[in-house]
């Protein structure tokens, strides 16, 4: 009876859950890919027509823009966050003074929500409001600093908040790196006389391959899924300079009463996702097994 | 028990007693009325529905411009469990009437006249089919602009009565060193200033033909051209700031005098009247240049429910709504005219006096037209489609031509 229980205990505890996950998350991507190659507009239909939404979907230069906004804006935000957090990370790691202190101080923006972020990086770049005018103020009357107005810049402000949001949550991850470097080989190093940079470059940050991807993982997914900095900061303007999928397929689906277009530009956004998390748990499912 | 909780409780019980001997009329309404002046406006209908014996159950759904009260209903809906009444409006109507969910009303309707009373492209709204399915309560005019009266008084400016007149009297105001047009850059006001030059530049015809019909010849017509011409021309009289700006912001400019102009519907003039101001004193108030009524009525669907309850509760709403002591009291409050032609504009003022002489007087001309940037003319997936292409022009340096290109494609895209 014990060891009746002790195998199927687990599966029992489990068994909802897994239901619960079946059902709700792939169930659901089930439904969202059936539903994209129907004609629903206002309510779900269900008779398939074929890939029509999708050829919708690719000829919207709305569309277009949205794709081009994640590339650039996933690419910048995650390189400067990841250097930047880094750089902070091996400043923090000189076993400086105050260490806690500046810890907290760079982690804290992490604990804001992404729409408090945006709103006050939406006051502080608005031309009339924030930066320009308080320059101005000062009397350099030239001075101009309009990216939030000027649609082939307004994407680098979101960058410029969300780097701002993030990078204090990547030094932490790298800190943590650091710090788990076994402390011999470094002193062994020392010891040899080689330079500090050198022993960054050279045994300190390669043996950190993991934290790196991880950070990347998050940082990938969070540049995905954004929408809610960008719905406080611009609102997807001027026109939609700004827009993402994200943005784009909650304006489909819930202000124009277009499912079947909302759903297929979920499938397109969840397809990038797993041409990022499919390589990365691949790799990591690998070294398991080895 | 205070001698309050005491009357509370037994009338209370009161209620349950009629309730349970006669079951009064009952409505359930999904609405997004929920700002100051909004929620004054449904509480009058509350009040007069209550005075007639029904019960009212209130679903208010806050936030988007309606946007999360119509995932609400969705989901209700699909549930098979609509609510009595919704505020719906123009072809959305006919979006739900096709999902076969929207109930008849025309025995109301009919007994009411609603016909002879309703001016006839707004009667065809609450039509679906040949059957009554809406009411409606209310004209938002949205070709409005409004000005400062002090600005153009001191810089001897008229109110314009054509494109090329307002491009002159914006020219003098910027060399004065004044915003002609206060704009807020957000898409939907893009999209609500080009209807009103593609109704002053076309004439209501090509409105008609080019954002209702969607006809494919006057889409590309070099009228169409002229009309993105003339928005490339306004967003050269617009500060360099009004990227993301609401449009209640706009209206402060204009109040304060940082602007001179704004275009936007009459809903603006509550800004106006909120502020203390006086139209024809501080502020003026005018049709865009050209001929024609663009109109954005707010109505409310009635969907099918189950129980004489709720069916007799539903065409009480209808009646009251349509009724004329409530379109007097609800327009009043909410700054828009009646939708019916017969009530007495004593106590409104004189905008709202103009906005009513020009809606019989198109009406009459044929030239009453659907605004399709407030959802009155097409589908979401199309307007939403057109606004697209207005908003990437207007920030941008875009050509007109490439602009016309883009429009045609998008509307196609859309179908």
């Amino acid at each position: 009876m014990s060891d009746w229980l002790e195998r199927h205990v687990p599966k029992m505890v489990l068994a909802p859950s897994f239901v619960v996950v079946l059902i709700f998350v792939y169930g659901f991507i089930a439904w969202t890919a059936w539903v994209s190659l129907t004609r629903s507009r206002l309510l779900p239909r269900y008779e398939i027509e074929g890939f029509i939404q999708y050829d919708r979907l690719f000829a919207a230069p709305r569309w277009d823009t949205a794709m081009n906004n994640l590339f650039i804006f996933g690419t910048l935000f995650i390189l400067i966050s990841m250097a930047l957090g880094l750089l902070i990370a091996i400043l923090l790691d000189q076993k400086i003074r105050a260490e806690g202190a500046l810890r907290t101080i760079y982690l804290y923006p992490m604990a804001l929500s992404m729409i408090v972020t945006g709103t006050a990086w939406k006051w502080m770049l608005n031309p009339g409001l924030g930066l320009e005018a308080v320059v101005r103020g000062w009397g350099f009357e030239g001075f101009s600093f309009n990216w939030l107005v000027d649609p082939n810049m307004a994407i680098y402000t979101v960058i410029i908040a969300a780097v701002w949001q993030a990078s204090g949550f990547v030094m932490a991850l790298f800190l943590a790196g650091l710090r788990s470097v076994d402390q011999e080989i470094i002193k062994a190093a020392q010891v040899d006389g080689i330079p500090t940079a050198r022993i960054y470059s050279a045994i300190i940050l390669p043996s950190m391959a993991p934290i790196f991807l991880s950070a990347f993982i998050v940082l990938a997914h969070l540049a995905i899924k954004s929408f809610d900095l960008v719905i406080a900061l611009t609102g997807g303007g001027p026109g939609y300079a700004t827009d993402l999928p994200a943005t784009y397929m909650y304006a489909m689906a819930f202000s124009r009463g277009d499912l079947g277009q909302a759903a297929s530009s979920a499938m397109i956004m969840m397809m990038v996702v797993f041409a990022i998390v499919v390589p990365y748990l691949y790799s990591e499912l690998r070294s398991k097994n080895d | 028990m205070t001698i309050f909780k005491r009357t509370a409780a037994s009338s209370a019980l009161a209620l349950l007693a009629a309730g349970a001997a006669l079951a009064g009329p009952e409505a359930e309404v999904l609405h997004w009325w929920t700002s100051g002046g909004e929620a004054k406006s449904v509480a009058v209908l509350q009040e007069e529905f209550a005075s007639k014996g029904g019960e009212w159950t209130d679903m208010p759904v806050a936030g988007g411009g309606g946007d999360a009260a119509m995932t609400a209903l969705r989901a209700r809906v699909l549930s098979g469990n609509a609510p009595t009444a919704v505020q719906l409006k123009g072809p959305a109507i006919q979006e739900w009437y096709q999902e076969g969910v929207l109930a008849d009303i025309s025995s109301v309707a009919d007994a009411q006249g609603w016909a002879e009373v309703l001016p006839a492209s707004i009667a065809g709204h609450m039509k679906c089919d040949d059957i009554w399915c809406a009411a409606p309560v209310n004209v938002h005019r949205v070709d409005w602009i409004w000005a400062n009266a002090e600005i153009l008084a001191a810089n001897d400016i008229e109110m314009p009565t054509s494109w090329d007149e307002f491009n002159a009297a914006a020219e003098k105001l910027q060399a004065a060193g004044i915003t002609p047009l206060a704009h807020g850059g957000q898409a939907w006001q893009d999209a609500t200033v080009f209807e009103t030059v593609v109704l002053g530049v076309g004439g209501p015809d090509f409105y008609q033909k080019a954002l209702v019909d969607l006809d494919d010849e006057a889409l590309t017509s070099d009228t169409m051209v002229a009309v993105f011409d003339q928005m490339r021309t306004l967003r050269g009289y617009v500060d360099d700031n009004f990227s993301g700006r609401d449009w209640n912001l706009a209206t402060a400019m204009v109040m304060n005098g940082e602007a001179a102009f704004q275009i936007m519907g009459d809903w603006a003039k509550g800004e106006f009247l909120a502020a203390g101001k006086v139209p024809g004193e501080d502020f003026l108030c005018a049709s865009t240049p050209g001929d024609g009524f663009l109109y954005n009525v707010d109505s409310f669907a009635m969907f099918d429910v189950d129980g004489d309850d709720k069916v007799a509760g539903q065409k009480l709403l209808a009646e009251l709504i349509v009724g004329p002591s409530f379109q007097k009291v609800f327009n009043l409050n909410k700054g828009s005219i009646p939708a019916r032609t017969d009530v007495a504009l004593d106590d409104f003022d004189t905008c709202a006096h103009l906005s009513a002489d020009d809606m019989t007087a198109s009406s009459d001309g044929g030239s009453l037209l659907p605004s399709y940037a407030h959802g009155m003319a097409l589908f979401g997936a199309q307007s939403g489609a057109i606004t697209d292409v207005v908003t990437a022009h207007f920030n941008s340096d875009m050509s007109s031509e490439d602009a016309v290109q883009m429009l045609v494609n998008a509307v196609a895209n859309s179908r």
